[in-house]
């Protein structure tokens, strides 16, 4: 029998197998930030021990950062002593940071990708959940947990039971205004967001093979949404050529034997899957969330479920969902007031993100209720937006680029949408209080925020822009 | 460095009937700028579990005195989310040594057993089973045996097996972490390295 990308991928980086327990699996890179590494670099102080790997340790700081004059300190005092500590621990072990200010900071996931640190074939790991992302050049990348970071530190290599596979199709084309993002939030609101656990899932069919780079990051970014390991997309022309020439790729003699070796990096006609779902392209609208789950997506132009849609059991936890956002079932979703609209985030921060945005809204200008905060992934994509022109657009339609980070998608700095606002965000949880205490949340892609952020209210982008 | 051991428990309870309860809810993103484990616990749940004035919430089940113990039963998909171990780190710094749900997400599973916390999963009828016994008696107990594998409702005796893999079931008893094991296999790590494929 053949064997699916994924097992490739797996069984070529497994050192041991534990019995009746976890592979011992070898990582190829490991990504840290400052939030979760902290606790893991004390394990190791107080082991007396070393980095193992340290050149195959990249760090940013990211969670913390202000997306406005970055140049100063940070003002607040714990999100400042925390980006100083993970700098501290990077110098002590010897481990390269692209600190605040330098022309590679910005989110992890979309700075692995842009410097070709990511590649296909490699086991990748972060102590973030949207480590996922990295999947969409076919490695096998993870989000795992601060004792995960201090094991892949300590011993380059982390212990987890081989997760199940699952292959997600998505065949034909995609209609007028569906972005990679209503794919993901259409897949997330069929299976839920326990329709993925266990498994590690390969996105595959003519509508993922006709993506680009950044938009497959997307979709493999919010595999962790549908509770799913991880997400993954063979790598294939399109990789290649993103992959080309970016600062950490491969180069001459080394780029032909990789790029021979990635070629093999595809599932066999023969491999079976544990579970295997089809969805049909057309069938996909742009999408937007409704309640406090990623799972609880409906097309912007639809209304939200009736209560007797819901299954008993889960009824209480749905009313509960309502009763935060301030929606009723069965409510038009279309109408809906927006008070902050945020563009960014490792889902949808990226340059091609940005363009879609400008593009919607040159010659309109922002309503006058809404609040918006446009964020790039990183410093390479805020230079890029300036020198493309697309800051200018931006400020044309009363809009300001501001500078990257992670900002409102978990407001872990000033970036906090005020408790009882309805904001319209590209990012990719909605859960209670995720963009700062009380605040309330709708996923979708950047058309779509760009729908409500001229509009002020939620609306279907296919109604209101030329595209 | 040691966890935790955890061999059997007999307590009374914490029911929490809600399902889909991610990481975020467990502890707010913005209690994660600290930079040892210590002291999660007093943010436990901090939004469900204070007002914004940060005075305890009548309704929220932490704050009712009614209800105590050294379990966590909740509803279906517990974990979900984010992979910050600091949910891990305030379920344990609470004082909770188990979480008892119908469905763990993956990467909080690992997180709770690598801190001393074993996540049950238990069928969603033995599940209804315990918030039912709760609401008849808020004392009513629960025992979890790690050893046999198996989680019984005291209150109506009736049992079932739960799953644990033997690698993090032995870790448990015996209070290993994976670290120490992990740096005895340095060679075997190294002899990987020498024939992998690599650019």
């Amino acid at each position: 029998m053949g064997k699916t990308l994924f097992d490739k991928i797996w069984d070529s980086h497994v050192v041991k197998r534990i019995e009746g327990g976890p592979n011992v699996l070898y990582i190829d890179r490991h990504f840290i930030h400052e939030v979760t590494s902290p606790q893991a670099f004390g394990g190791i102080k107080a082991r007396g021990g070393k980095v193992a790997r340290p050149q195959q340790v990249v760090a940013t700081p990211d969670h913390n950062i202000p997306t406005i004059n970055q140049h100063l300190s940070i003002q607040d005092e714990l999100s400042r002593h925390q980006v100083e500590t993970l700098k501290k621990n990077c110098e002590e072990h010897g481990i390269t940071m692209y600190g605040i200010n330098h022309p590679f900071n910005g989110i992890v996931h979309v700075v692995g990708p842009e410097l070709g640190i990511t590649q296909p074939g490699m086991t990748i790991v972060c102590g973030d959940s949207h480590t996922s992302t990295h999947g969409a050049f076919g490695s096998i990348a993870f989000g795992i947990g601060t004792s995960e970071v201090e094991m892949a530190l300590a011993t380059q290599c982390i212990m987890q039971p081989k997760p199940k596979s699952m292959r997600i199709n998505i065949e034909g084309e995609l209609g007028r205004g569906v972005s990679s993002k209503d794919i993901i939030l259409y897949i997330i609101s069929k299976i839920s967001t326990a329709g993925g656990t266990g498994y590690f899932v390969e996105f595959a069919g003519s509508a993922i093979r006709g993506l680009s780079m950044e938009a497959r990051m997307t979709v493999c970014n919010m595999s962790i949404e549908m509770g799913a390991r991880g997400g993954m997309i063979a790598p294939d022309e399109t990789t290649f050529a993103y992959m080309k020439g970016r600062e950490q790729a491969p180069q001459g003699e080394q780029w032909d034997k990789a790029l021979a070796h990635w070629k093999t990096l595809v599932t066999d006609a023969d491999a079976v899957f544990d579970k295997e779902l089809t969805f049909d392209a057309a069938d996909i609208e742009p999408m937007i969330t409704y309640g406090t789950n990623p799972g609880m997506g409906a097309k912007v132009c639809g209304n939200i479920p009736r209560l007797d849609t819901i299954g008993e059991s889960s009824r209480a936890s749905f009313q509960k969902s309502m009763e935060y956002m301030g929606f009723e079932a069965g409510d038009k979703l279309q109408g809906k007031k927006v008070d902050y609209v945020f563009v960014g985030s490792c889902t949808n921060g990226r340059i091609e993100d940005l363009r879609a945005f400008c593009e919607a809204v040159k010659g309109k200008q922002k309503a006058e209720s809404v609040t918006a905060w446009i964020v790039p992934g990183s410093k390479q994509v805020e230079k890029q937006a300036i020198a493309e022109g697309l800051k200018d657009q931006l400020e044309a339609a009363g809009f300001e680029l501001r500078q990257p980070g992670c900002s409102a998608c978990l407001a872990m700095n000033d970036d906090k949408v005020p408790a009882g606002k309805y904001a319209v965000a590209t990012s990719n949880r909605n859960f209670e209080g995720r963009q700062g205490p009380g605040s309330r949340t709708m996923l979708a892609s950047p058309l779509t925020a760009a729908a409500a952020a001229v509009t002020g209210v939620v609306t279907d982008p296919r109604t209101i822009f030329n595209i | 460095m040691p966890i935790d051991k955890f061999v059997s428990v007999q307590t009374s309870f914490v029911p929490m009937p809600i399902e889909n309860v991610d990481t975020d809810q467990i502890i707010p993103a913005r209690f994660l700028k600290a930079t040892t484990k210590e002291g999660f616990g007093d943010n436990l749940f901090y939004d469900w579990r204070y007002d914004k004035d940060g005075k305890p919430k009548a309704d929220f089940v932490l704050n009712n005195p009614n209800y105590s113990g050294s379990v966590l039963v909740a509803g279906k998909n517990f974990g979900s989310g984010s992979s910050r171990e600091h949910a891990a780190w305030a379920i344990a710094g609470y004082g909770f040594r188990a979480v008892v749900s119908s469905f763990f997400a993956d990467i909080f599973r690992n997180n709770s057993l690598n801190n001393g916390v074993l996540p049950v999963q238990v069928s969603e009828v033995f599940l209804a089973g315990l918030f039912k016994a709760v609401e008849a008696d808020n004392k009513a107990e629960v025992k979890i045996d790690l050893e046999q594998q198996i989680i019984t409702n005291v209150s109506t005796g009736e049992t079932e097996d739960f799953e644990i893999n033997a690698y993090k079931k032995s870790c448990l008893l015996n209070g290993y972490d994976d670290i120490d094991y992990l740096l005895s296999l340095s060679d075997e790590v190294e002899a990987y390295e020498a024939k992998a494929v690599r650019f």
